[in-house]
Order: C-alpha cells, then sequence, then structure tokens
C-alpha cells in the first residue's frame, strides 16, 4: 500500500467539490499529475494543487492506494465519491456527500461529515467516529435506490432522513437520530444505539431497524408480535418485535407475507 | 366615458381566477375599479396606480441614501454583478410570467447560476416527494364538474386562496355535482380551527407535527389493519369512518398546503399524502394537488422543467443542470455562504425568509427587480422597478393545477417604464458581451 497525503493550504471562498479524492483517480499517476486534477469552485475549475499540498505516491492501482487527507475540510464536499477500492483517510470534518455511491473500499472519518453522506452507497466500509448529518445512507433525490450494500457506521448521532429508501447494507449509529429512520425502506438493516425520535419505519415495506433506546412516537402501521433475544452488533438483549409497515405494501414469499422487522430493546 | 374590460385574470394567488372584470378611463391609463375579484387580488391591480410608485430604477450610494439610474446603467451593473460572479444565487420568478423566467433561465445558463423559485419556502417539499413516488392529480375544472369529496389539508383557502372554494373546490354546481355544496362532503385537517374548518362536515384537529402518522393510519385502515386507539390526536373509530367515506366517494380530491409542507416530516408528509391517494384509487377515484401560492410558481416549475429538468433548486454552476434540496436550496445556500451575490425577480425573500438568510443577502451584491418598495429592496444595491405582470403587460402563467393560462394587460405601465422580461432581455444581451458568446 502506498500513500498520499493530501494537506489543505488555501481554504476556498465558496466551497470545493473534490470528487476526484479517490484512489481511483489518484493510482498512478505522479504527485504532479495529482495537483492537476480538476476540483471545481462554483463555475470555476480550478486545480487540485491550488489547494493541496501533495506529497508521496499513490500505488499503481486503486486497491495499493491510501489517501490522507489533512487541514480542515469544512468546506470541502464529496471526497471519496464513488470509490471503487483502497483506502481515505479523512482527518478532520468534512462537508456534504462523503462517500456518496461508493461502491468498494474504506473510507475513515476522523471527524463529522454533513449531510447526504454515504448516498446510495453501493460497497464497502465507511466509519465516521464523529457524528453524521442529514439523508445519512439515503438515495439520491428521485432514486428509489438508497444505500445497497456494505457497512456504515457512525459513532455519534445521526440527522434526519437515515436511509430512506435503504435496499441494502447496514447502518450502525452510536448516538441517536433525528426524526424519519427507513423511510420506504426495503431491505437492508439500520441500527440505532441510542435513541430515535418519530416516523420510523414509515412506509416501510422490507428490512431491519433495530432501536436500543426509546422512540418518542410510534408509527401506527407497526404491531406488536413477540419479544426475542438478539445478538446486535456484539451486545446481546432482548427485544419487542413489531412488523409494518401494516399501511405499505408488502411482497409475498412462500405464500407469507414478509414485512419490515422493527426491534426496540425491551 | 369608461371601458369595461372582461375575463381579466388576476396574477395574485395559485387560483388564477380568469373572471375578473376591471374599469378603466378613456384613455386606457388608469385603473378605476376591480369587479369579481376577492379582496387581496382587487388589491393587487389598485397598487399599481399608487401615485408615489417609483418609475425609474435606483442605486445605492454609499451613504446608503439612492440615487436614480437609467435602465440601461441598471441592466449594466446587474449583468457585470451577475457575470464576475462565481455562483450567483438568482431567486424569485414566481409573480412574473413565463416568458420572462426563459429570458431569466438563458441568463442563469450563461453565468452558471443557482436558479430557485419560491417554491423552496411553499411547495418545494412537493416537488421532492412528486419526484420520489409520482402524483395522481387532475384540473379544478375536473373537482368542480365531478367532486363529491374534498380534504382540506395544512390548508386554509378561506384566507389564502378566497375565491378557491367558491370557484372550484365546494360550492359550485357543476355537470355531475348540481347540487353545489350540498352534494359534496368536505374534510379539513388543521391543528387549528380555521375559517376553512368551519365550513368542514369533518374537522380533523390534527396533533401539530403528526400529519404523516395520521395519513399513515389511514392507509393502515384502508387496509382494513388493527390501529393504535388514538393517532395523532384522532381516535381510531374516526379515522376508520373517514377511511371509509374516503373510500365511498365517487371522486375526491386532497388539497394540501403549507400546513404540510413546512411542518415536521415536510416531503415525507406529502409522499404519504401521494399514497393515500393511489391507495384510494384501488377503490374509486381520487386526485391530490397542492394550493399553490404565487400566482405564477408552477410556471417557474414548468418552465425550468422543461429547460432543465428539475423544477427548482436548480445549480448550473458546473455547466450542466444538478438539483438537490437541502444543497442548492436558497436558504441554505445563503446560511452556508455558498453563494457570492443575489438576484432577485418576482418575489420578496427580505419577507419571507429567516433573518438569518436576509442579513447574509445584506452582505452580498444583490438586485432586486420588484414593482414595489419591499423588505428585499432594502437590502438591495440596485432596485429596479417594473411593469406589473397580469396588470400592464400579459403572458403566459400556470395555475396550481398546471393549466397555462394567457393574463392580459389592461392598463398602461408608466411612461418609459420597463417589463420584467424587456429588462432580462438587456441583462441577457449584456451578459452575452461580457462572456464573448
Ligand atoms: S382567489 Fe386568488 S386568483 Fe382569485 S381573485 Fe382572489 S387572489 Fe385573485
Amino acid at each position: 500500500m502506498s500513500t498520499v497525503e493530501l494537506t489543505l493550504k488555501q481554504q476556498p471562498e465558496l466551497y470545493l467539490e473534490t470528487e476526484k479524492i479517490t484512489p481511483d483517480s489518484f493510482a498512478g499517476k505522479s504527485a504532479d499529475e495529482i495537483a492537476a486534477l480538476d476540483v471545481y469552485e462554483g463555475n470555476l475549475t480550478h486545480k487540485l494543487g491550488d489547494f493541496f499540498t501533495i506529497s508521496g505516491t499513490p500505488g499503481q492501482t486503486a486497491q495499493d492506494t491510501v489517501i490522507k487527507v489533512k487541514g480542515d475540510l469544512l468546506r470541502i464536499k464529496w471526497i471519496g465519491a464513488k470509490m471503487t477500492a483502497g483506502k481515505v483517510i479523512v482527518d478532520s470534518n468534512t462537508d456534504m456527500y462523503t462517500g456518496a455511491f461508493m461502491e468498494g473500499g474504506e473510507i475513515i472519518v476522523n471527524g463529522n461529515t454533513g449531510h447526504f453522506t454515504a448516498l446510495g452507497m453501493k460497497g464497502g466500509n465507511i466509519h465516521i467516529k464523529g457524528s453524521a448529518g442529514n439523508y445519512l445512507g439515503a438515495a439520491y433525490r428521485g432514486d428509489w435506490r438508497g444505500m445497497m450494500g456494505g457497512v456504515l457506521r457512525v459513532d455519534g448521532d445521526a440527522g434526519s432522513d437515515v436511509g430512506t429508501f435503504m435496499r441494502g447494507g447496514e447502518i450502525i449509529i452510536g448516538g441517536n437520530t433525528d426524526v424519519h429512520v427507513g423511510t420506504h425502506q426495503e431491505g437492508g438493516k439500520i441500527v440505532v444505539k441510542g435513541n430515535a425520535k418519530s416516523k420510523v419505519g414509515g412506509q416501510m415495506v422490507k428490512g431491519e431497524i433495530i432501536v436500543f433506546g426509546t422512540i418518542d412516537v410510534m408509527m401506527p402501521g407497526f404491531a406488536h408480535r413477540d419479544n426475542i433475544d438478539l445478538e446486535v452488533d456484539g451486545a446481546k438483549a432482548t427485544f419487542k418485535r413489531f412488523e409494518g409497515d401494516l399501511g405499505e405494501r408488502h411482497p409475498k414469499s412462500k405464500g407469507k407475507v414478509i414485512y419490515g422487522q422493527l426491534y426496540i430493546k425491551a | 366615458m369608461t371601458k369595461l374590460i372582461t375575463d381579466v385574470v388576476c396574477p395574485f394567488c395559485g387560483t388564477l381566477c380568469d373572471d375578473l372584470e376591471v374599469v378603466v378611463s378613456d384613455d386606457g391609463k388608469e385603473l378605476l375599479e376591480v369587479n369579481n375579484a376577492c379582496a387581496i387580488g382587487a388589491e393587487k391591480f389598485l397598487h399599481s396606480q399608487a401615485k408615489d410608485r417609483l418609475t425609474r430604477p435606483r442605486m445605492r450610494n454609499e451613504d446608503g441614501s439612492w440615487r436614480e439610474v437609467s435602465y440601461d446603467e441598471a441592466a449594466e451593473f446587474t449583468a457585470q454583478m451577475l457575470a464576475k460572479s462565481k455562483k450567483p444565487l438568482m431567486y424569485g420568478w414566481s409573480s412574473t410570467n413565463c416568458e420572462s423566467q426563459v429570458v431569466g433561465s438563458h441568463v442563469a445558463e450563461l453565468v452558471g447560476g443557482q436558479l430557485d423559485n419560491t417554491a423552496t419556502v411553499c411547495h418545494g417539499s412537493t416537488l421532492i416527494a412528486v419526484q420520489d413516488v409520482g402524483v395522481p392529480s387532475c384540473t379544478l375544472g375536473e373537482i368542480k364538474n365531478r367532486a363529491d369529496m374534498v380534504v382540506f389539508w395544512g390548508c386554509n383557502p378561506a384566507h389564502a386562496h378566497p375565491r378557491h372554494m367558491s370557484r372550484y373546490s365546494l360550492f359550485p354546481r357543476g355537470f355531475f355535482t348540481a347540487k353545489g355544496h350540498r352534494g359534496r362532503t368536505a374534510v379539513v385537517v388543521d391543528p387549528r380551527p380555521t375559517d376553512s374548518a368551519n365550513l368542514a362536515d369533518i374537522y380533523l384537529p390534527v396533533e401539530q407535527g403528526r400529519d404523516y402518522e395520521l395519513l399513515s393510519a389511514l392507509r393502515v385502515a384502508f387496509r382494513n389493519e388493527q390501529l393504535p386507539d388514538v393517532v395523532a390526536g384522532i381516535s381510531k373509530e374516526k379515522i376508520y369512518e373517514v377511511a371509509e367515506k374516503m373510500k365511498n366517494a365517487r371522486f375526491g380530491c386532497i388539497f394540501f398546503g403549507m400546513g404540510v409542507t413546512h411542518s415536521l416530516s415536510n416531503n415525507h408528509n406529502i409522499d404519504i399524502a401521494i399514497q393515500v391517494t393511489r391507495d384510494l384509487n384501488e377503490f374509486t377515484k381520487w386526485s391530490i394537488m397542492p394550493m399553490r401560492g404565487h400566482y405564477n410558481v408552477t410556471g417557474a416549475g414548468e418552465v425550468w422543467g422543461w429547460q432543465f429538468g428539475f423544477p427548482f433548486c436548480v445549480d448550473l454552476s458546473r455547466g450542466f443542470a444538478r438539483y438537490n434540496p437541502g444543497e442548492s436550496s436558497s436558504n441554505d445556500l445563503l446560511m452556508r455562504e455558498e453563494i457570492d451575490s443575489v438576484f432577485v425577480l418576482g418575489s420578496d425573500p427580505g419577507a419571507h425568509f429567516p433573518f438569518s438568510s436576509v442579513k447574509k443577502m445584506n452582505a452580498l451584491p444583490c438586485v432586486v427587480v420588484d414593482p414595489h418598495i419591499t423588505p428585499s429592496t432594502v437590502v438591495a444595491d440596485l432596485h429596479v422597478p417594473v411593469a406589473f405582470v397580469g396588470v400592464e403587460v400579459g403572458g403566459c402563467a400556470y395555475r396550481m393545477d398546471s393549466v397555462p393560462i394567457e393574463s392580459h394587460k389592461v392598463v398602461d405601465a408608466p411612461e418609459g417604464m420597463l417589463t420584467d422580461e424587456e429588462f432580462l432581455k438587456l441583462v441577457l444581451a449584456r451578459v452575452k458581451e461580457i462572456k464573448g458568446v
């Protein structure tokens, strides 16, 4: 594995779109070639090297490439978007779309991420040590496919709209969430270690939501079926099992209707 | 002698009434009387007659006072500001005609701007929901002629769209609705007992912020599944009763307003209301329609829909159209300091936006095109007064049900005043020169 280090040397006046900060676009390039990659500030096109100092060399393939991004990255969007392999380590808070549409590899953020983190994620691993904004692992506007695969872990809290239209993969939130968890969910698993406010599992078709804390107001379309013991992310506990959303359409498998599963710690 | 002009279209709210009658002086210069309009509609016409009205652009001096400038100077200033910006916000577009919206779109494309209209603080969440799940809708004419059940959810037409209920939704007698309001069941869902709620057969005082749960409960009831005893402050018996009535209507429509678009759950409220409508079409015929506010906000969405593929929050900065409310929405752009200049036409963000956004507008170069002196013009560097669209110049506008209606000019604008479209064309020509295209 070879490492490239990017350090922010110049804050953009507005915000910078840096979807080229991925192992895929760095692999096999010299530091100069990396510095010449395009980044965007409003309607202007700049070079990555105008804003970052670049040291180290990437690997020959994305898989062999590690990128470390340093500096105050609160005005930087799209880090690690669409990456398929390799590793990105972000050393501060970042803005929107971190790891959006990611297909493989790993992202570690030693800070918070903004809204739309891991939008439409297909695979790979993301670990956010801080908190995430709204629309974590959700679908892009108008798309019916939210997160589809991979593992997305947030140690802190998440905003509203976690996993909207989620269809696969796993989201684990260490803290609390705002309203709307798993709206339109049709697969995959969302774990909330803390509390969820309300609108949990609204319009849910399939998949699982597991809440360790409380839900302020339950959706009316969830019916309590039984209590079961589960092992979730290394912790064993007894959970109340609900099925829903009873107001939503549901597929049948072997003559049985498949509902979304909502577990709340008993 | 005075002249009576009939079939005048009211350029105030999304009801776009087209049966107004206006009395003008013999020379066609003065507007004397407005008939058939509601109080707010009539006021819009009469306001154009204010004697102290501004008729020339004005530029702010260093010390905050204003000086009069020519339209050419105003266009030059606007074009320079837009062409030099990295990310100009071009906001408003709802109280003007489609012709102006088209010219504005061309300018925005050339300068790589952010195009947003008043839906951003109104029915934007509706547009998001429609994109997510589609929309079964109809025209207001169909409602007048067919509907035997109407639901007003989070809207108060008695005050916001004063002639909506008398012209289309509740009182009129139509082809299959000969009994007028006696043949219609009206439901009002609102945390507040409004004047519209007073006219309802069934009033559901939903708990504030729990519309999503109540709409979800209706879907559970349609499927004959079990409900908790109380949802959103409404008993399950009431919910089953209303669900049954809705299933048994001949033709129904859900009208909804900002009580659901801008309360907790925003777009999800509309999303699930659309799914309620879709569920009902398994049993009978139902439609759903947003109560659009500004008279041509629907038109702005239509024009950008056909130009760029998105109805609001259009980001043209990278040379192609992108769209993501939450990022490319005016208030997010302003509060997050993502933009470096503001152009306003056909709306008053100074009055409608949160104060923190207006403060940011104040700090940026800002041009406001508006016939009136407004809270927005207070934070502008350049204020360009223009002719009243729908009063002093005609043009196309889209009613809340997306029906395009051609409005007419009824009086002349004061001598030498430009229209929105004419001013935008001056700006467009200058931007082209600056950009060398
Ligand atoms: S209801 Fe609306 S369109 Fe009709 S007259 Fe009143 S303001 Fe004008």
